[in-house]
């Protein structure tokens, strides 16, 4: 299988950090430094991901599962460690690239699906309005090829073609979810990051909205990191899964494994208490 | 030190004639780019087109002829206004409404009809210069956008109004791209006026005052209206329903941009040159011809 992503003792602090921040912090203390009040977010934090496969990330509120995809969606500037993209025989060095390099990356590359709607999209234009700024970043000029291209998406996504031209505070959150994919997939981006997609949706909007993923990873073989709290959607979705607490990863595996056989104690107790 | 106004020529002081002055080549080495530069106080109320006079009265000198148009026209009251400040802070300018004798053009929202000369440059009063504001608050982000010619959102601006409208809707201030890089506002003049900074012989220079920005379109330089492949940048068209060309109703003329009014008396709709002095040249010019040809009758 050919390699997309691999991450390499990633860290993150905010705050102006000490020699001593990663010493006092880590998965069986905290995450605050209790030297120079530093959040350590992030440390140490090395993964590898596959074409087609979905990585998940799980971890409670504040375990740094969320900063991990943020830096490499370049939303927030890591404090260390190396990524590197694979992409057509080019190795390209996350951390290393320019503004507008990261820019570029981020419209042909890859695709983010926030949990906030309102993060992924401009409530202010239509929801094909939204797919065609993601199109024209990536170059397409052409007024009807990126009408027909945002009807094809916005179907493939199930949001019914005439609301393609409303406004998406007009629609429900199941359905701004919908857009937000249909942007993210809009370019044919080999790797999906999907933040907490399905958090604060009822269970049967949560259902299609997961069967939609699962869908699109087997039709495009799309790679994906999906940041998740709900084992559920880690179970349905993910092969291979990085638990984390207080910016440590502390269990890392195969799904099944983890799910069925527990080591680290907290897991076990996160494994215990879903059901 | 001017002995009739008890200014210095040119109202300014030299130092701040200095900086216009370097900021306009900056603005010529990088066409399109808006350049910062320390607007001083007119006194005139900002957003009365300092930008402009600010730009005029560091470029003018002793011999040079000067045309100040507001809208096509040489009569209104901004255009009557600057031209008085001009004259009286500059005395040895010579002032005039003939487009060709002009060395130096100040306009507001037009591009005369006429075809300027290398010899000229034209000055524009800019109430906005940044295109990308319509999208982006923040002026930081528009700096890096403009940087980067990140400018894929003004087309979703263009997106969203033919979704609307079906056409583009942009009336003036169309985003215009210079020399294949940086996007720029051309002040409040109609599209139809665009497509003249294309390719255009005389330096077309932008001044800001309340900005405090100057721009520049230096001659010869490509001129392109945002647009997308299928949906071409066009011009307001003046046809009528029956698809004739609208002509002036005081110099018959088909060929310039019109302004409409209702004629007080019949209350029909009438159509006449925005551009002045185009209108009066081409009515000179019909009075010539009419000569000529009672001429010919009368030798015939």
């Amino acid at each position: 299988m050919k390699k997309i992503l691999e991450v390499e003792s990633f860290s993150k602090v905010y705050g102006r950090g000490c020699l001593h921040c990663f010493d006092q912090t880590g998965a069986e203390q905290t995450n605050i430094c209790p030297s120079c009040k530093s959040v350590v977010a992030a440390h140490d934090v090395s993964f590898s991901l596959h074409q087609g496969e979905i990585l998940g990330i799980m971890g409670e509120s504040g375990s740094g599962k969320s900063t991990v995809v943020k830096c490499l969606y370049f939303d927030e500037e890591p404090t260390a460690g190396r990524a590197t993209f694979f992409d057509n025989g080019h190795q390209h060095s996350l951390f290393d690239l320019n503004n507008a390099q990261q820019r570029h990356m981020k419209n042909h590359s890859f695709g983010m699906v926030y949990q906030n709607p309102h993060l992924g999209l401009n409530f202010d234009i239509s929801a094909g309005g939204n797919i065609a700024e993601r199109l024209l970043m990536y170059g397409d000029n052409h007024y009807e090829k990126i009408r027909s291209k945002a009807r094809g998406l916005l179907s493939r996504t199930e949001v019914l073609p005439e609301r393609m031209d409303a406004i998406p505070k007009t629609f429900s959150g199941g359905m701004q979810q919908r857009v937000q994919i249909a942007k993210a997939l809009a370019t044919d981006p080999p790797l999906l990051f999907l933040d907490e997609v399905t958090t604060g949706l009822d269970l049967s909007v949560q259902a299609a909205i997961l069967d939609l993923i699962l869908e699109i990873q087997q039709e495009l073989n799309t790679a994906m990191i999906v940041v998740t709290h709900d084992l559920g959607v880690i179970r349905l979705l993910a092969g291979r899964t990085l638990v984390m607490k207080y910016g440590r990863v502390i269990e890392s595996g195969l799904t099944d494994q983890i799910l069925e056989d527990p080591q680290h104690a907290y897991t076990q107790r996160l494994v215990a208490s879903a059901l | 030190m001017s002995k009739a106004s008890g200014y210095p020529f040119g109202f300014l002081d030299e130092y701040a004639k200095k900086e216009v002055r370097r900021s306009v080549l900056k603005a010529i080495a990088l066409p399109g780019y808006q350049v910062p530069y320390s607007s001083r106080e007119m006194p005139m109320g900002r957003g009365f087109g300092t930008g402009g006079l600010q730009l005029t009265l560091s470029l003018i000198g002793p011999g040079e002829t000067l045309k100040v148009i507001d809208q096509g026209s040489d009569d209104s009251v901004n255009a009557v206004n600057l031209r008085a400040f001009v004259e009286m802070t500059c005395p040895d300018i010579d002032t005039t409404t003939r487009t060709e004798e002009a060395t130096l053009i100040q306009s507001r929202h037009r591009i005369p009809e006429k075809e300027l000369s290398e010899k000229q440059v034209i000055v524009l009063q800019v109430p906005y210069p940044d295109p990308l504001t319509v999208v982006e608050p923040s002026e930081d982000k528009r700096k890096t956008m403009h940087g980067e010619a990140d400018y894929s959102r003004l087309l979703v601006k263009l997106y969203e109004d033919i979704v609307k409208f079906d056409e583009i809707t942009i009336s003036h201030r169309y985003p215009t791209r210079i020399n294949g890089y940086y996007i720029l506002d051309p002040s409040p003049i109609p599209r139809f006026d665009v497509p003249k900074m294309h390719q255009s012989k005389a330096l077309i220079l932008f001044g800001a005052g309340r900005e405090k920005k100057i721009y520049a379109v230096p001659p010869y330089s490509e001129a392109e209206p945002i647009a997308f492949e299928d949906v071409p940048f066009r011009v307001e068209n003046f046809y009528d329903q029956q698809g004739n060309r609208l002509s002036c109703a005081r110099c018959g003329n088909q060929e310039s941009f019109l302004d409409e009014f209702i004629d007080s008396r019949n209350g029909k709709k009438v159509y006449q040159c925005s551009d002045i002095d185009w209108c009066n040249e081409q009515l000179r010019l019909r009075k010539e011809e009419n000569m000529k040809e009672l001429v010919r009758e009368k030798n015939s």
